[in-house]
């Protein structure tokens, strides 16, 4: 069995507020956690994808001819700092410091702000640069992945800002530090799958 | 509103201190400066492994001290890891597929 009933029984989610399973395991935290293993075989499925069709350029512009690393090490730069900056916020949200809280938020969602926008401007200067959506199958599979992956980095834009909203009216409903934690994991992850794009797309040339 | 902050030890329960995440920041921080210099500097043979591990690395640190993977229950891990071992195992199915049949 790979879970013994110790490790259910010695679950620590006792947060005020919070729904228990019959596990003993916070509810939401156990759907968030499955929710996330769904999500990566969502991306499993693009990265492979790309993986298959990068060397398919057809007529148009090859990745090393259009990617430029030092623009988007600095974007990983910042997607990475935003995680140091969500942690810090779910760790004051466990501390009952609201306002910490709420600036840590706010930080966090600035940082996944200037990301979007940097792969805005990627994506503006990638098409300049004669590299459509439908241009070859490296295009095409390019930028499903990292649109995903900007899709749910905006996503995560809109959940910080909302939580922030909430927190500041008082209407988040349950445990406050839970839902932080939820929506930390969730940017969390988005972090993790830019690390695995970052080197397996940017990085590592076809 | 509550702004009283509680003591560092609350926040250990959950994880790492302040001071601890900062840290891990800073080593992943360095590890993407490493990964970054593969670009301009020839690493040779190494090159391909070297990125990878760094890779495994910055999401392990990640998973097991942001995500508090390593602190809680074992479960998590589990649900985690399985969808993350089916992922591989979908790129694996499609490479073969197409080496074989493409």
């Amino acid at each position: 069995m790979w879970f013994t009933l110790d490790n259910l029984a010695t679950a620590h989610d006792t947060h005020e507020g919070a729904a228990h399973s019959s596990t003993g395991l916070s509810n939401v935290k156990l759907g968030m956690w499955l929710f996330l293993g769904t999500e990566c075989l969502l991306f499993g499925g693009l990265i492979s994808t790309y993986m298959l069709y990068r060397g398919r350029v057809g007529t148009g512009p090859r990745p090393s001819q259009v990617f430029d690393i030092p623009f988007t090490s600095v974007s990983s730069f910042v997607l990475l700092m935003s995680s140091l900056t969500m942690v810090l916020a779910v760790s004051a949200a466990h501390k009952r410091d609201d306002r910490s809280t709420n600036l840590w938020l706010v930080i966090t969602a600035l940082l996944g702000a200037t990301f979007v926008g940097g792969q805005v401007y990627e994506f503006t200067a990638f098409y300049n640069e004669g590299m459509g959506f439908s241009t070859s199958l490296f295009s095409s599979s390019f930028f499903v992945l990292t649109g995903f992956h900007g899709v749910h980095v905006t996503v995560g834009i809109i959940m910080l800002l909302a939580l922030r909203g909430m927190l500041k009216n008082n209407k988040v409903p349950g445990s406050r530090a839970e839902t932080v934690e939820m929506i930390g994991l969730y940017w969390h992850f988005v972090d993790i799958v830019w690390i695995i794009i970052f080197t397996l797309i940017y990085l590592i040339p076809a | 509103m509550n702004t009283t902050a509680a003591p560092e030890s609350h926040a250990t329960e959950h994880g790492l201190s302040t001071a601890g995440y900062v840290r891990i920041a800073l080593i992943l921080a360095a590890i993407t400066g490493l990964e970054v210099s593969t670009y301009y500097v020839d690493f040779g043979r190494l090159f391909l492994p070297a990125l990878l591990i760094m890779m495994v690395i910055k999401f392990v640190m990640v998973v097991s001290y942001f995500m508090h993977l390593k602190f809680d229950n074992k479960v998590f891990s589990w649900l985690f890891y399985t969808g993350l071992i089916l992922a591989v195992g979908v790129y694996c199915a499609a490479l073969a597929t197409f080496k074989f049949f493409g």
